[in-house]
């Protein structure tokens, strides 16, 4: 611990405790900061499109709910200690001055000419935020009263006990999901006869209907209060490490069928999304060789995915830029030229590695991204367009042939990936355990000290970057079978960060993880397809709010989980003195977005 | 004993050659390409002779005003780099948020002609306005981005700022939309003025001045003011500055705040260089300006400057002078290879820059 560190607790110490108005009102201008915020950005009005409950309410509507809510539940957790009546108090006072926030919001586009600048504030938009009222101010009076009750109704819910707390959420969950997804639910529900009167007393065709969010909130809820009901049952003895052990192999069991099968029953849409989702999953377990395990933040990553998508067109394309066009070199069916391309990805990711071999964390990142973007800038110009096609791309890539039979539709080609992604899995499980595995950690952890003891620092980041560039070489391979054509456009800097996203939101140096991150930030994102334009904004609010809430990640591996841990355990008492002190220590408000 | 003489001498010379690996054979090779890259493509032009001399005044001016900018950017990074040992990788977007600040009032002025009639006027709100909003951001940014992360090592900080930078952006592509806006381009700033007998458009001689007059500033506010010195205690060593009573809090926002203002001013130039802002437009030239300010060597101030000069004058004359001389077609194109092989060659080869000795060794 350095002085700087120390003072700046005492700093922190000495700061007094607020007083519980002044926060509940901080409380409400942050909640309507946030809701101003989607607003103007454009996401409430976008997402205020689809519907969740028929006629009855929107995503956005729920947003705006859960602003409010949010507000008093936070109020809520603060004030543990005082009597409800108080509390409550203390949140519908919070929950109004959200609302206020957005009715000042309203007014102020109601008064002056905002959508010049703001594009986002929107006649549509206003018409949202007053419930459609041709008299703004009833809308706005309404608004602004329902925000409050909501301010209160999230305290007592966050007050209440959780055997009536977590029915209530996970019934909340299942409704809002079983909404947004209708389209997707709606396909891969059974069509037979009998099936029919189920399905039209849950869903029409634009959604949930009343009857249908009743019946799901009912019953979500009432299965998870079974749960709970029957977990508290066992005791804690009866349930020893072997069952659980059996248990986690069941559920890996089911989720592989349920992987499996679902394209099948979904059709192409769904094909194709868990197809992105697998070639992000490849890229994902490449980077996280670097990133999770060796410790080598490498932002240039897409080249080696766009090295895999160019090495296949040049060898199986049937266009003029093709190497048989103009070399005595065959041209090669998919099977042979994926091992190649997985061969040069390789190649390219050792030569890539070797300049930047001696340069360290912050200056490593930079240096990677300027490696990828000068990648970038060399395919996309004229200079090598002879070669590489520049920006008017390659062509006419044929799709694999298995046995006479063409891999063309995407749920095919899905399980290609899948069979792919499954091996890769297989060597990058393999390989965490390995020796090398573990060397590359003892880099991650310390390079001096690892090159202290024994371990060759070159060749085993020359490693980490070659069989990382091995995973997105495939990647990258099934990527240009996938559009039949390569263009530089598709490989900007973007893929990369989108990569780096999902592993840090999964946890850094896990397999799981990698998977639950490309599910959470590839898969969701092509769900709701209107998300697509905000996705990128997704990916920074949700770098910046892992690395401040949960930095191991959704679902860290259990070395890192151990390791922060016990670091959180041996600082403990140096960070918190005294209980009384904690209490003063506590986290600040949230900061907004 | 002549012959033990020899071997003596030779085992020495076999030890030095075997520790050259062949990491190092791909290094100098790397070296090797870049100075003959550099050195046989500038003899081809100068043989070929397809430039004038005018040509070659423009190619330089033009460098001049993009180096500024990137300057002006480099400082921001470099005087954060210095206190905070923190990439702030959302800086070139804090460029974007000033430049996008002074388009709306350039664009309300020029519609109702104060940006024709009275151009000083105009300019001094203009920047003011995009000063005052990158510099409120750098602080916001600061507070509730990087200021949890002060005593975190490791990647952690790195991974926000770069959550931080797509989060601004995307917030300006969502309040402003995804289109390229024309920045206005008043007469006044088109005109072309005679230097030494060459041409200049006033625009480039603007910004140019502008970015010296901002560096004096800073320099002085950071040579002669208060905060100035105990910014340079701080990131001199920052324990020591705080056990002699610095608030570390306060240089820290300070410092952010001048990087702030240095990149509201940049935006503006920029901006109106390339008359056009939309919400990609800071990132590829923070990355060049980083690359600058590693290049002066980072954390010191007048490095950064000079780094930005050179930077802009390289990745403007370097593609006519070095890459159409080895032949290649449409070199404007690799203007960014350019820059980005100069960053690259200067972290892997010198990552303590040219007037940043000292700073090498504490990093990392």
């Amino acid at each position: 611990m350095t002085v700087a560190d120390t003072t700046h607790r005492l700093q922190r110490l000495k700061k007094a405790p607020a007083s519980p108005l002044r926060r509940a009102v901080l409380t409400g201008l942050v909640f309507g900061i946030v809701g101003i915020y989607l607003a103007a950005v454009g996401i409430l009005l976008m997402i205020h499109g689809r519907a969740i409950i028929v006629d009855v309410l929107s995503l956005g509507q729920a947003a705006l709910i859960a602003i409010a809510l949010g507000a008093g539940a936070f109020i809520a957790r603060r004030e543990t200690a005082r009597r409800l009546p108080e509390v409550l108090l203390h949140s519908v006072l919070a929950g109004a001055i959200t609302g206020l926030m957005l009715a000042a919001l309203v007014l102020a586009m109601d008064t002056f000419d905002l959508r010049s600048i703001f594009i986002a504030l929107s006649p549509q938009l206003e018409e949202m935020l007053t419930f459609g009222f041709d008299d703004i101010f009833t809308g706005l009076a309404i608004l602004v009263f329902a925000s409050a009750v909501l301010g209160g109704l999230g305290a007592i819910l966050a007050h209440a006990s959780p055997a009536i707390r977590k029915p209530i959420n996970i019934g909340i969950v299942a409704v809002v999901v079983f909404g947004v997804f209708q389209e997707l639910i709606q396909l891969i529900l059974p069509t037979a006869d009998w099936f029919d009167p189920i399905h039209d007393l849950i869903y029409t065709y634009e959604g949930l209907t009343q009857e249908g969010s009743l019946i799901i909130f009912a019953i979500a809820a009432g299965l998870s209060a079974l749960w709970s009901w029957y977990e508290g049952r066992e005791t804690a003895a009866e349930r020893d490490a072997t069952e659980r052990h059996a248990g986690t192999v069941v559920k890996v069991l089911a989720a592989l069928v349920l992987v499996v099968v679902l394209p099948l029953v979904a059709g192409n849409y769904i094909g194709q999304v868990l197809m992105l989702v697998g070639l992000y999953i490849l890229m994902g377990m490449g980077l996280n060789l670097e990133i999770g395990l060796a410790g080598l933040l490498d932002l240039g990553f897409v080249a080696f995915f766009a090295v895999g998508a160019y090495t296949t067109a040049l060898l199986t394309a049937d266009s003029p830029h093709a190497l048989a066009a103009y070399t005595a070199f065959p041209s090669l069916s998919y099977w042979q030229a994926m091992p190649l391309a997985v061969l040069a990805s390789v190649v390219v990711g050792v030569l890539f590695g070797i300049p930047v071999l001696g340069v360290r964390g912050d200056y490593l990142a930079v240096a990677t991204m300027g490696l990828g973007e000068i990648v970038r800038v060399i395919v996309q110009s004229d200079a090598a367009a002879p070669l590489l096609a520049g920006a008017e791309g390659i062509l006419q890539i044929p799709k694999p042939r298995v046995f006479g039979f063409e891999l063309g539709d995407p749920v095919e080609l899905f399980y290609l990936t899948l069979v792919c992604a499954g091996i890769a899995a297989y060597f990058a499980w393999r390989l965490e355990n390995s020796r090398l595995g573990r060397a590359w950690m003892a880099v991650r952890d310390d390079e001096d000290v690892a090159q202290a003891l024994g371990i060759n620092l070159v060749k085993v980041k020359l490693l980490a970057y070659g069989l990382g560039a091995a995973f997105a070489g495939l990647a990258g391979s099934i990527f240009a079978v996938m559009l039949t054509s390569v263009y530089p456009s598709s490989f900007q800097l973007l893929v990369s960060i989108n990569v780096l996203a999902l592993i840090i939101v999964g946890g850094m140096g896990s397999l799981p993880g990698v998977i639950v991150g490309a599910l959470a930030l590839v898969g969701l994102p092509e769900l709701l397809r209107e998300f697509g334009e905000y996705r990128y904004l997704f990916y920074g609010v949700a770098l910046i709010l892992m690395m401040r809430l949960r930095p191991e990640g959704l679902w860290p591996s259990a070395t890192r989980r151990r390791e922060l841990r016990a670091a959180a355990e041996g600082a403990d008492p140096e960070l918190e003195p005294a209980p009384s002190i904690a209490a003063v220590t506590a986290p600040e408000p949230p900061q907004g977005q | 004993m002549a012959d033990a003489a020899a071997s003596r001498l030779h085992i020495p010379r076999l030890r030095t050659l075997a520790r050259f690996t062949f990491v190092d054979v791909i290094l100098w090779c790397l070296r090797i390409a870049v100075i003959v890259v550099v050195v046989g493509g500038t003899i081809g032009t100068l043989i070929k002779g397809r430039y004038e001399a005018a040509q070659w005044f423009d190619l330089l001016m033009f460098g001049l005003t993009i180096g500024s900018v990137y300057a002006l950017i480099a400082l921001g990074y470099t005087m954060v780099y210095g206190v905070l040992r923190l990439i702030n990788f959302a800086h070139g977007d804090l460029m974007m948020t000033g430049a996008f600040a002074g388009y709306y009032i350039a664009d309300t002025f020029d519609y109702s002609g104060f940006l024709n009639s009275n151009p000083l006027a105009a300019m001094t709100v203009i920047l003011l306005v995009a000063i005052a909003t990158s510099m409120t951001l750098a602080v916001v940014m600061e507070r509730i981005a990087y200021r949890p992360f002060r005593h975190v090592r490791g990647l952690a900080p790195l991974i926000c700022a770069i959550g931080v930078s797509f989060f601004l952006e995307q917030t300006f592509r969502g309040f402003f939309g995804p289109s390229i806006r024309s920045y206005p381009d008043p007469d006044w700033l088109t005109v072309k003025t005679d230097i030494f007998g060459f041409v200049v458009p006033r625009v480039d001689l603007i910004v140019i001045v502008l970015a010296i007059v901002a560096m004096a500033v800073l320099y002085l506010i950071i040579q002669k003011t208060r905060m100035g010195t105990a910014m340079r205690a701080v990131s001199e060593d920052v324990d020591t500055a705080a056990m002699m009573g610095i608030n570390v809090d306060k240089v820290v926002v300070f410092t952010f705040a001048l990087g702030g203002a240095m990149a509201g001013i940049a935006g503006v130039s920029y901006a109106f260089v390339y008359k056009q802002v939309y919400f990609y437009m800071g990132f590829t030239p923070g990355i060049k300006a980083f690359g600058a300010a590693v290049l002066g060597g980072i954390g010191s101030v007048p490095g950064a400057m000079l780094g930005g000069f050179f930077l802009g004058i390289v990745e403007s004359v370097g593609p006519s002078l070095f890459l159409d001389g080895i032949g290649i077609r449409a070199p404007y194109q690799l203007r960014d290879l350019i820059a980005f092989t100069l960053l690259i060659m200067v972290l892997i080869f010198r990552p303590h820059g040219i007037l940043g000795e000292r700073m090498a060794k504490k990093r990392a």
